[in-house]
Order: structure tokens, then sequence, then C-alpha cells
């Protein structure tokens, strides 16, 4: 008789699986796929609106592509070899990173300081802080038309305050520095409101109680600014830095705008205002109708947005990395 | 838990549903409606090319077609790149659109784009246009008609007779067009009332008075002015172009302009606020001073004889593009508007100048006078030169040479660049641009 040491206790086999019932394989279906579904309506639109665009857009910049024309022979790299030995695509790029530095560094330090101003104890807090927004549901266009118009030669009202402090008339479209700070004013104008808002909902995020502490220790309002604030706002600064340099790079209506009159898309007789996306339509569009070689202009500005991006983003890590330790001790 | 999954399933199908309705809603839509419901015509046009009373006429006698037109008032600058990106995208072009002379030879090397007139009866209009404009609309080869000419830019000098008085000169137009035969002499009248200090400068911008002198000195020496007719650029060797640049350059010398970028906003206050006496005027452009100086300005305005001989300048054709759903009915529309008797009341509307002989002959246009440039009699002043007046040949690439050359005016005009710099750029410019 032998015995069985490994004898396992009875167990009834299991039952075998019955076919499941139409809402169950239903709600196997659901739970599995339907997330994908949901969100699918973004891949979507991103695939037609984003993706399909930018492919299109590399392919024909590989061709000479005369807009009205019937042949579009390819060309391979040709539209990226002259555009980089083209003078005046870089003049253009200089043109949008000055005006990118001198609208974007005073306009964040601004948001800045409005969002901490609109972070005290204020009387109608909701109400300036729904202020601060009505410049950016303002219409770009109508925007620039009216800074336009301000910044004039001779009948703008800029001249004419300067003319009463005794500053001759400046011709703020002529002159490349002065339209440049020109066409600053009109981008402040209307984001530094917009990013103070985004300051305003992370700083209220802070605990109140690393104020109080800091109080008690003795650090005033600055030194709890400086060393509190900022450095826990470092990934909204980051956030609102990249978005500025997608948006102040790509920056054409305020410059198309603030030039009027014949070939506006040029910035001026010498360029002086031109940024790149002006450049491309100038190529792409009137008066050139090269489409191909916009289109290489147009990728070359997407390398460009990425690079000062990531060097704004390494930039910011460096600068915010000692007090936030200092913080989170 | 059924009927919930059902719920969920339900809308999961119709979020997808309606991604995909959102994504193809814009495809759609462009069909016309029944085709036994009356037709919609789209005209295109830029600027002012009178035709609201001849839609009118028109839907009056044709009940089965309803006219819409979209852009008037509007810059070229802004409708050419429009039009051009329609006729490259395949739709969103009017049935019928106005075609610029500068823009034309673009389209024309590109004629696949638009109806060949020629194949729906326009020969028989040919004695309806004067013969340059005729052939303007002609491909090279002369094989198709991509437009009909609508109006021609016969030129003129528009002055302000207060600020003529105001500086001590005369004011009836006979004595103000004796003052200037030449541009030599323009540029005399003009110091001497730059040096009565009347708060206004003698002419609008450089670049104006620049593309005047320009087609008037090559209409008439060869013809052509920054290509030849052989379609190369000589921007840098044709005389016209070096002479007419050196005659804008002593105007900007003797301080004469007031620089005001034109078309710019600067120009249109200029114009409000009486800043400038003269401005170079091609037919057309009595409508845009009438719109920029406004009512105020009525009876202020006179209009004289251009310096030195003649010239032309502007002028435009309408054309039917292929991708017109309606091409039969927008031919008609265009040929009825072309007609003298539309070009007649584009005139009287909006003061283009008829491109049809017949129209320059008739009483309407030869004896008809404008209120608002203080009863100028302009029908003679304009129609009078237009039959003998020589046209210039324009080059495949003209608007961007063009605008190069312009540019260089302008920057010399702003104290940017000397006139010889100003030069050497137009021409380095104008070769880059051309080759592009």
């Amino acid at each position: 008789m032998a015995v069985q040491l490994d004898a396992r206790p009875p167990v009834a086999p299991a039952p075998r699986p019955t076919r499941p019932g139409l809402g169950n394989r239903l709600s196997r279906f659901d739970t599995k796929y339907s997330p994908y579904l949901f969100v699918a309506p973004f891949f979507l639109l991103f695939g037609v609106f984003g993706a399909y665009p930018l492919a299109y857009t590399f392919w024909v910049s590989l061709h000479d592509w005369d807009l009205l024309g019937a042949e579009h022979p390819f060309i391979g790299f040709d539209n990226y070899t002259q555009l980089l030995a083209d003078p005046d695509f870089w003049h253009s790029v200089v043109n949008t990173l000055g005006i990118f530095v001198i609208s974007t560094v005073p306009q964040l330090l601004a948001a800045l300081w409005l969002a901490n101003l609109l972070n005290r104890q204020l009387r109608a807090r909701t109400t300036w802080r729904m202020a601060v927004l009505i410049p950016n549901v303002t219409s770009t266009a109508a925007v620039a038309i009216v800074f336009a118009v301000l910044f004039g030669r001779e009948f703008g009202m800029i001249n004419w305050l300067l003319d009463h402090v005794g500053v001759s008339a400046i011709d703020w479209k002529a002159n490349r520095f002065a339209a440049w700070v020109a066409i600053s004013t009109m981008v402040d104008w209307r984001w530094t409101g917009y990013n103070a808002l985004i300051f305003l909902a992370a700083m209220q995020a802070i605990p109140r109680d690393l104020y109080e502490s800091a109080a008690i220790d003795g650090a005033g309002r600055a030194r709890q600014f400086w060393s509190i604030t900022v450095p826990l706002l470092k990934p909204t600064i980051i956030f609102a830095v990249i978005i500025s340099t997608i948006g102040g790079l790509q920056l054409f209506t305020e410059p198309r705008m603030f030039n009027s009159g014949t070939n506006a898309i040029r910035g001026g007789p010498l360029r002086e205002s031109q940024t790149v996306t002006m450049y491309m339509f100038e190529n792409a569009f009137a008066p050139h109708y090269n489409f191909g070689y916009g289109s290489a202009v147009a990728w070359l500005l997407f390398a460009l947005i990425a690079v000062v991006a990531a060097i704004n983003v390494l930039l910011l890590r460096r600068l915010g990395g000692g007090s936030r330790k200092e913080v989170s001790r | 838990m059924l009927t919930f999954t059902r719920r969920r399933l339900a809308a999961v199908a119709l979020v997808a549903a309606t991604a995909l309705l959102g994504t193809t809603a814009c495809a759609g839509g462009d069909d016309e409606a029944a085709a036994d419901g009356p037709i919609t015509l789209t005209v295109d046009v830029f600027g002012q090319f009178g035709y609201a009373d001849l839609y009118q006429e028109y839907m009056a006698s044709h009940p089965g077609v309803k006219i819409v037109e979209r852009g008037t008032g509007g810059n070229l600058d802004e409708y050419s790149p429009k039009l051009t990106q329609w006729l490259a995208a395949g739709k969103g072009a009017g049935d019928v659109v106005a075609i610029e002379e500068g823009l034309l030879v673009e389209y024309k090397a590109n004629p696949q784009n638009f109806v060949n007139l020629l194949d729906h009866g326009a020969a028989d209009l040919k004695g309806n246009f004067l013969d340059w404009k005729w052939n303007q609309g002609l491909t090279a080869d002369g094989k198709q008609l991509i437009g009909l000419g609508t109006d021609i830019g016969g030129m003129a000098m528009c002055y302000r007779t207060d600020l003529f008085a105001k500086a001590g000169l005369p004011t009836d137009r006979e004595a103000v067009s004796k003052l200037w035969p030449t541009w030599q002499d323009y540029i005399k009248v003009g110091e001497q009332f730059t040096a009565k200090k009347t708060g206004a400068s003698f002419l609008d911008a450089a670049t104006n008075t620049f593309n005047t002198i320009l087609l008037q000195t090559a209409g008439n020496a060869n013809g052509y002015s920054y290509y030849d007719t052989d379609n190369k650029l000589v921007v840098g060797s044709n005389p016209a172009v070096k002479q007419a640049y050196d005659t804008t350059m002593d105007i900007i010398d003797s301080g004469l302009s007031g620089k005001y970028g034109s078309w710019s906003e600067e120009w249109v206050s200029a114009f409000k606020q009486s800043k400038f006496a003269t401005i170079a005027c091609p037919a057309w452009m009595t409508g845009v001073i009438e719109g920029n100086a406004g009512a105020g300005a009525k009876g202020k305005w006179d209009i004289a004889q251009i310096p030195g001989n003649g010239g032309n300048w502007g002028g435009s054709f309408l054309a039917v593009p292929k991708q017109s759903k309606h091409q039969a009915e927008a031919i008609e529309l265009a040929k009825f508007l072309t007609s003298a008797k539309g070009q007649i009341g584009a005139f009287k509307a909006k003061g283009p100048l008829p491109s049809s002989p017949q129209a320059l002959e008739d009483p309407a246009i030869v004896d008809s006078k404008n209120a608002y440039f203080s009863e100028a009699p302009v029908g003679k002043i304009f129609a009078e030169g237009a039959k003998s007046l020589k046209p210039v040949y324009m080059g495949p690439k003209n608007q961007a040479v063009r605008t190069e050359v312009e540019n260089a005016v302008r920057s010399v005009e702003l104290g940017k660049r000397s006139p010889e710099q100003g030069w050497t750029d137009a021409v380095a410019n104008a070769e880059k641009a051309a080759a592009k």
C-alpha cells in the first residue's frame, strides 16, 4: 500500500468557464478600450492639425515649390543650405531673439511681482485679479493697430509725450532698436496679466505655515519672496518660460500690424522689425510665392524654438537649484 | 450594471462620433444649394472697383444670380497672397477675381489656374479694349486670355488748393499745370512751397513719385522697366530705372517728401491732417484720396497735369478661376463688368479710368467732372491722354523686384542710406528677389 505523501485534498475541478454573457463582454471591452477612445479625439485632432501639417511642411521644404506652379521638382536640402547662408534670414532671427529678450524678461518679472501683490489681502481681490487678464482678451490685431498709432512718428501719442519732456521725436518704425522696444511693449501689455494669474495660482498652493515660520525667524517680505515664493514657483516659472518662448519666437501679429503700408510684411525698408514668421510669410506668400523656401524657414524656426526653450530650462534649473534646497531643509 | 455599461458605451461612441464629425465638418459645406435655386457668384476685389450699382442692375436682369463682393477697400498687399493661396489650394477663390497688372504676369506664367476666356467667345470683344490692355491679358504664346481689362492708370497730379494758396502759388489747375512741364520744374515749385513753411510737405512719399516717374520714363523710352521683353532682369542696366531713381533722389535731397510710407497708417493720417500738398495720382488714386482725406477736404483738392509726359500706373483685370463652380455665369458677369457700359459705371462710382476706347470717347466720361476735386474735368484730364498712353512691360517677378527697389528708395528717404548705397541695395536685392 503506497502512501501518497503528496496527496492533495481532493479538489473539485474548477468549473469550466461558461461563455461570458453579452453584458460581461461589453463590460470587459469597455474597461479595456474605452480609455483609448476617450483620449482618441485629441490624438485624432493632433494628427490632422499638428502632425500632418508638420510632415507635409517638411516634404514641401525639400522641393522647389512655386505656390502657383504646376510642377514642384525635388531638390533635397537645397532650400536649407540656401537659407543658412541667407543674411536676411539671420537678420530676422536676431530681430526675433531681440524682441523676445526685451519683452519676456521684464514681462515675467513684472508678472511675478504683480502676482505677489495680488496674493495679499486686498479689497475686491477677485476684481483686481480679473482685471489683470483684460488685456489678454482683447484682439491682438486691435491692440497692435492702436499701438502702431501710439508709436507713430509724427502723429503718435508717445512722441507727443516725449516732446513735452524735451525728447526729440523717435522714428519708432525706422529705427531697429526702437521698433523692438515698441513691439515688446505690445507683447508685455497683453501677456503680463496672463502670466501673473498663472503665477498667482501656483503661489496659492504654497503652504502658509512656511511664511509664518519664516516670519517668526525674522524674514521680511522681500526675503520671504525670494527664499520661499520664487523657489517653490520654479516649475510654474519654467512652464511660463517655455510658453513664452514658443509664443515669443512665433511673434507675428504684433510686428505685422505695427508696420503698415506697402509690403508691411518686410517690417520696414531695411527689415527693422521683421520676425522669423514674417520672413517665412514673405517667402512662402507675397511677394515671392516660394512655398518650399518658406517651409524651410518654418522648420528652422521649429528647431530654433526647441533650442531656445531647452537653454531656458537649463538656465532656470541651475539658477533655482541652490535656494530650493535651503527651503526644503 | 448592464445599463451602466451600455450608457458608458453610448458615451464613448458619442465622443468618437463627435471627434470624427469635428474633423470632417470643415471638409464639407462648399456645395452650392440645390441647382434650381438662385446661384451665388462671388467677386473678389481690392481697393475701390465701384461695382455696387452694376451688381444691382445685373441681378435685376438675371433673376437666377446673386452677387456677393468680397474685399472692397482692402489693400492689394493683403489681397494678392490670399488669392494666390486660394488658387494654389484649388478652392476658396471667388467666381470672378480682380487681378492687378503687376501680378498678372505671375498668374499668366501659370495659366492652368484660370478659364481660357478665348474658349468662351471673348475674342469677339477684342475691339472693346485698348490694344495693349487686351494683349496684357494674353499669355506669352497668345493662346489663352486670362483676364478682361477693367481700368488703366492714366496719370495726373492731384494737389491741395488751400495749401497752394497759403504758399502763394497759383491755385487754378491750368496755371498749376504750367508750373511744372518737367520734374525738375516740379522740384523748383516744391522748393518755393517748402520755403513758405506752411506746415505741410510738398509731396506724400518718395516711393509714390518714384513709381510714377519710372513708369512714365520707361513708357516713353523702350517700354520696359525692371525686365526687358525677353524677361531678362535689367534693373541695373536699364537707363530708365536709373534716371527715375536719380530724379527721385533730387526730390528727396530737396527735402520735399513728407516721408509718409505709402498706404501706411501715417499716410492716411497725413491725408486727414492735410500734411502734404501734392500726390502723383493715377486715375484710380482719386477714389483713394477721397476715401482717405474724407468729406471735410471736399473742394480743397484739384487735379493738374503730371510733370513729364503721360505714363500709366496700374490698372486691373477680371479673371475666372478654373475652380469656379459656375464658370459660364461667372464669364458672363465678367464680360458685363468689363463692357464699355460697366467701365463707365465704375468710373462714375469710384474713378477708375476705362480701358475701353468706346468708354473713353463716351460723353459720360469725357464730360464728367469730379465734385470732390473742385469740379475738375476728370474725364478730359484722364481720358485725353489715355488713348496715346504707352504701357510698360512687366516681367515675371515684377512685384518682388519692385518691392526691393521701393524699399531702397524709402531707406534713402528716411536717411538710412546714401543715394549711392540705396542704388547698390536696389540692384543687389532685386537680383536676389528675382532669383527666388
